[in-house]
């Protein structure tokens, strides 16, 4: 309900300033401030108007400590998340680290286990890259026919997208002198449950950085603080936070997180271990479920799309339930492994309308339907939902997950 | 050679070896940060366990002493027989994963009882994890393998038996195929 009255406000409010254009030369604009403002300060926030936040659902059997927040991303705009507002998924709550007592340790199959400081880490050569983060189990309600929440966050919420500024793990291990037959890496945190991935070597030595910095500031404790592991593209799960150690080994480790959990169930029982890439994905976050148009006329559509395997080459619109589909402008920056903002004027008849987006990158692949993961994966998979997000729009503007049947 | 001869070319052998002098702090070689961790430092967090065992901490338990810990510390999440939650369910599911409602538990899913061992030590209690004893750790493993009838009550289970107890979906687990949909090339 807000947040159809905020999408009509904003229309309203672009007529406003049409109005104040037109007015005559000289008069003072009535809403002007003349009282003096807030002074400077050490460390700012928004608006006291603005209220975009993350969601979590309070009212589950599942502790807060283990749970996940979305991001609003019909309340963000562009390609980065705010730190603020980046989605949060703990296994055992977000400890409170001291960066000054806090250590790295490399060890295992190396020629030099080493530990680091934090400050020396931060001497090493750094690297700094825009990159999106996703939990593997975003999107997950969809795999039984969509859920009832209709909203964007509450579907999709759990990615989002940072700068994130450390040193390449592939270093750090040179320095270790890591031996050949080191083919996995356990990374592992200091929280409660000593949250441990095992990861293959390959990645480590590819793109895998030791992230210490995020959004041109230190990670926020949700995010990892001190330091975590940052995977390019890979599922969230195994971007593992308040990283304390990374052991070399010649096998995966099968931790929990990577039998039990992080696996994904197939029709006929076999369940795939180690899915870390997160697949071709876009969703149209504006207008978007909840949303409420304002009758007939031309809107702007907007939203993300990304893929942990490269760059978005394309993304194209249907407003027709996918009879045809139209190229959307892609905006700038458009960067590899990381969310890229599309939009499209579309001028609605005020009629009933399916509209939904679907991206290709530059391996060629397209996203595909929902229908089509669900063929090949079954319903059961629950992880690792890429497929296309259909949004309804009723005659009287409403706007629903048109996902539902 | 002379001395000074013999003494420089050990001192270049020194610089040029990587190995260092025994006892002293190593860094790492190109940039001269970080140190060699203590032995204290690494028995204290290298605490993973492997499927062949590797890990496994010197100490039993059985189902019989298991029951009681699991009584006491487990039973409030898990339920009184491992199948009621409100928390992770452990029990049953056996021949459900092809189902249309799959039950995942240790005994249907998991494919590694050392998994169970290396995430009681890690995470439970979840709200006091690290609080169980070794003994406590294998008695409560050996309890929850019981109910899903796995193993004995009074099977012993160690550093030795543990890793040999085959989980009913070892082999249930395959690589990703992914792309694993058409792929729509323009």
């Amino acid at each position: 309900m807000q947040r159809s009255r905020r999408w009509f406000l904003r229309a309203s409010a672009l007529w406003s300033s049409a109005l104040v254009a037109c007015r005559g030369k000289g008069e003072a604009p009535a809403a002007e401030p003349r009282a003096l403002g807030a002074a400077v300060s050490p460390y700012g926030s928004r608006s006291r108007f603005e209220k975009a936040a993350r969601f979590f659902n309070q009212n589950t059997k599942v502790p807060l400590e283990e749970a996940s927040s979305r991001t609003p991303l019909h309340d963000t705009y562009g390609i980065i998340t705010p730190s603020s507002l980046h989605f949060e998924r703990h296994h055992s709550g977000v400890p409170e680290i001291d960066p000054a007592t806090h250590t790295l340790t490399i060890h295992g199959l190396v020629d030099r286990p080493l530990e680091f400081t934090i400050d020396e880490l931060k001497r090493l050569p750094s690297v700094s890259r825009i990159h999106f983060l996703e939990c593997s189990g975003n999107s997950g309600s969809e795999w039984r026919g969509g859920s009832a929440d209709s909203d964007v966050q509450r579907i999709h919420g759990l990615t989002s997208c940072s700068e994130w500024t450390g040193v390449p793990l592939a270093l750090l291990l040179r320095e270790c002198g890591l031996r050949p037959e080191a083919t996995w890496i356990l990374a592992e945190g200091a929280d409660a449950s000593k949250h441990a991935r095992s990861i293959p070597i390959r990645k480590c030595l590819a793109d895998a950085i030791i992230a210490y910095g995020q959004n041109g500031e230190p990670l926020r404790p949700e995010q990892g603080y001190p330091i975590r592991l940052f995977l390019p593209g890979w599922e969230g799960n195994s971007n593992v936070k308040w990283l304390r150690r990374l052991e070399a080994m010649d096998q995966p480790a099968m931790t929990r997180e990577e039998t039990s959990k992080y696996t994904d169930l197939m029709a006929d029982g076999t369940a795939r271990q180690f899915t870390f890439d997160m697949e071709p994905k876009s969703l149209i976050t504006r207008p978007s479920g909840g949303d409420t148009l304002g009758g007939a006329g031309v809107y702007e559509l907007t939203g993300i799309a990304w893929s942990g395997r490269g760059a978005i080459t394309r993304v194209e619109i249907t407003v027709d339930g996918g009879a045809t589909w139209q190229a959307a402008e892609l905006m700038t920056p458009v960067l590899p492994i990381a969310h890229t903002r599309f939009r499209w004027s579309w001028k609605w008849d005020g009629r009933d309308a399916l509209i939904a987006s679907r991206c290709a990158d530059d391996t060629g692949y397209t996203q595909p339907p929902l229908p089509e993961l669900i063929k090949v994966r079954g319903m059961n998979s629950q992880y690792h939902n890429n497929g296309i997000q259909a949004w309804k729009v009723a005659s009287d503007g409403k706007i629903t997950n048109g996902n539902r049947g | 050679m002379g001395i000074a001869g013999r003494t420089a070319a050990a001192l270049t052998l020194a610089l040029l070896c990587t190995a260092p002098l025994a006892g002293s702090p190593e860094q790492s070689p190109s940039f001269a940060v970080g140190h060699t961790p203590s032995p204290e430092h690494l028995k204290a967090i290298d605490i993973e366990v492997t499927p062949d065992g590797k890990g496994l901490a010197p100490g039993s338990g059985n189902a019989a002493a298991g029951k009681d810990v699991y009584t006491r510390r487990c039973e409030t999440c898990h339920g009184l027989t491992g199948k009621e939650g409100p928390q992770d369910i452990l029990v049953g599911g056996k021949g459900s994963l092809a189902s249309e409602r799959p039950l995942k538990t240790v005994g249907s899913y998991w494919p590694y009882a050392t998994t169970l061992w290396d995430y009681i030590r890690r995470a439970m209690p979840f709200d006091h994890p690290g609080t169980l004893t070794v003994d406590e750790i294998y008695g409560v493993t050996a309890y929850v393998l019981f109910m899903n009838g796995i193993v004995g009550e009074n099977d012993t289970l160690n550093q030795t038996t543990l890793p040999q107890v085959k989980m009913p979906n070892r082999n249930g687990f395959v690589a990703d195929p992914r792309p694993d949909v058409p792929v729509h090339r323009k």
